[in-house]
């Protein structure tokens, strides 16, 4: 057992101020607990989302010196003897109080993802697909919504342009649409001009925060950016389509729509 | 207890480069800015040259392919090796006659234009941000690579050359066991072969690649074993390795061009087996 200096945040829309605590930590304890006995010994009303204590909810995302994390799995035998460890909320969405925030703004950018659209079923009327084509989308299927890629994203993050880009949370989520063999629904115009995917510049926080190791740039945004090229910056894929009179859509559905 | 009152919600400093981490996180990008800058100062200044850019049966690979020489310049390749002749009577005097200058262009777009390289220097030089959870360096108003860095999405362009070269770097390699028609190896092959190894490595693991051989499609193999699935396997696994084969071959490319000018220079002596 060991006594181990916090700062925490506290705190609400109005305004706040780190506060300190010194708080008795025990072997094998996360971030979490020992919020927890702060909350239970000193500070009743510290507000701390949680649910899982296991990884798996993405519930319990702040940011601790200075790094999104989740509080549940940031073990406290990561950090100094003598280390000061700052507990923020989330930097990107706005705060409710102390280490919660309202992120229903990410929410609103899973509603504006067209869903899932099957193909038409095959002769034997069955659908099928296989297990090596749709490996790499499940590898999306991990994600828990912790919202961690979000905050650290600067486009969302430190850029306000959330008018602009749906972030790398949602860019997997139209990755594992997009390249699902089954699914027949064209998103490219819109993933560029909607979603927004030339407001990332590839820098890769997303992928360095993911906590299910979610290899969300090379993976999902960069292979969406090469299907954009395809359809807006190669001369030579445009003209391969025109010779064999293939139409692709480069208009979004709101721009066919507002003609 | 109160401690400090910031003016950013949550706790947060403002101001470029700004953070509560505690971390070293500048080291990685202060790395990659040294790294570049020696590298890219080294390579003009070695383009510049036009010397000493051959030592039988070694060719620089920032020199190669030569399309034109001069052979009565010291260290420069002999007419053999040249692709179209002796050096144009046309080229500007203004310029120095380097063989490098009219073919390092497009080794230079590929690399600026590379996944890798982007997050690299977008991190290092412009600050966008200089690392996670760090305050980016201000922009007016960000816009991504959707204004003026939209060129970047020509990048596929830039490795249809690439991989030409490779073709070419191997070709040389291949030609440095023979010295005046006697088959043999010296350190310089050995040197040769590895450049031209860490640089497929790079190319053949582009992010462009990896599309083109078959990420683009959604059906990858349809449960077959398709040529398009097996070579996206291929690329994938040369992908996630990219990063490391982009230092390896900038590191080795530079390396190898002081490696030839040294020997050239008869600075140093290659070791090899050739008698004469
Ligand atoms: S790689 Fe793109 S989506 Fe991910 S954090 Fe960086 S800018 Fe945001
Ligand atoms: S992609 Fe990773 S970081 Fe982003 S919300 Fe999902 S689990 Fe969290
Ligand atoms: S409490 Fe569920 S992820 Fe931390
Ligand atoms: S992505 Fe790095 S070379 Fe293409």
């Amino acid at each position: 057992m060991s006594t181990r200096t916090f700062k925490i945040w506290r705190g609400d829309s109005g305004g706040g101020a780190f506060n300190e605590y010194d708080a008795e930590v025990d072997e094998g304890m996360v971030v979490l607990d020992v919020l927890h006995r702060i909350q239970a010994l000193q500070a009743n009303d510290l507000a701390v989302r949680w649910n899982c204590k296991a990884g798996k909810c993405g519930s319990c995302s702040m940011e601790i010196n200075g790094r999104p994390k989740l509080a549940c799995m940031t073990r406290m035998n990561t950090f100094g003897p003598d280390e000061v460890i700052t507990v923020q909320p989330l930097k990107a969405f706005p705060v409710i109080k102390d280490l919660t925030c309202d992120v229903s703004w990410n929410y609103e950018q899973n509603k504006r993802i067209a869903p899932f659209k099957p193909q038409p079923r095959g002769r034997d009327g069955e659908h099928r697909m296989y297990q090596q084509d749709v490996d790499r989308v499940q590898e999306f299927r991990k994600c828990i919504e912790c919202f961690l890629c979000q905050d650290v994203c600067h486009v969302v993050r430190d850029r306000g342009r959330k008018d602009a880009f749906v972030g790398p949370r949602f860019m997997i989520r139209l990755a594992s649409l997009e390249m699902h063999p089954l699914d027949d629904d064209d998103r490219v115009p819109e993933i560029m001009k909607e979603y927004g995917s030339g407001m990332c510049n590839i820098t890769r926080c997303c992928t360095d925060t993911c906590p299910e190791n979610i290899n969300i740039t090379d993976n999902g945004i960069i292979p969406l950016k090469e299907r954009v090229v395809d359809r807006y910056y190669d001369p030579l894929a445009r003209l391969a389509r025109l010779f064999a009179g293939r139409r692709m859509r480069t208009k979004t559905r709101s721009e066919e729509q507002s003609k | 207890m109160p401690t400090r009152q910031l003016t950013v919600l949550g706790g947060y400093p403002t101001g470029p480069a700004a953070t509560i981490r505690k971390d070293r996180w500048w080291v990685s990008p202060a790395i990659t800015l040294i790294v570049l800058t020696v590298f890219s100062v080294y390579v003009t200044w070695a383009a510049l040259q036009g010397d000493h850019y051959y030592a039988n049966p070694y060719l620089s690979p920032l020199y190669s392919p030569v399309l034109y020489t001069d052979p009565s310049v010291a260290g420069a390749a002999p007419i053999a090796h040249s692709w179209l002749g002796v050096w144009p009577s046309w080229w500007p005097g203004f310029l120095p006659a380097s063989p490098a200058l009219l073919i390092l262009f497009f080794p230079g777009v590929f690399r600026f234009t590379c996944y890798y390289y982007r997050k690299a220097y977008y991190r290092a030089f412009t600050g966008s941000p200089p690392a996670c959870a760090v305050n980016p360096v201000a922009s007016r108003r960000y816009r991504g690579e959707t204004a003026w860095l939209i060129f970047q999405n020509l990048h596929r362009y830039a490795l249809y050359f690439a991989v030409l070269y490779i073709f070419i770097l191997y070709y040389d390699a291949f030609v440095s066991l023979f010295r005046n028609g006697e088959f043999g190896i010296g350190v310089g092959s050995v040197v040769l072969f590895l450049n031209a190894t860490f640089l497929g490595g790079y190319t053949f693991g582009c992010h462009a690649m990896r599309h083109l051989v078959g990420g683009g499609f959604d059906c990858m193999s349809c449960g077959k074993t398709t040529a398009r699935y097996g070579a996206w396997k291929r690329v994938s696994w040369l992908n996630a390795r990219h990063p490391n084969f982009a230092w390896a071959s900038l590191v080795w490319v530079g390396f190898t061009d002081i490696y030839v000018r040294l020997v050239s220079m008869g600075v140093i002596t290659d070791l090899n087996t050739w008698t004469n």
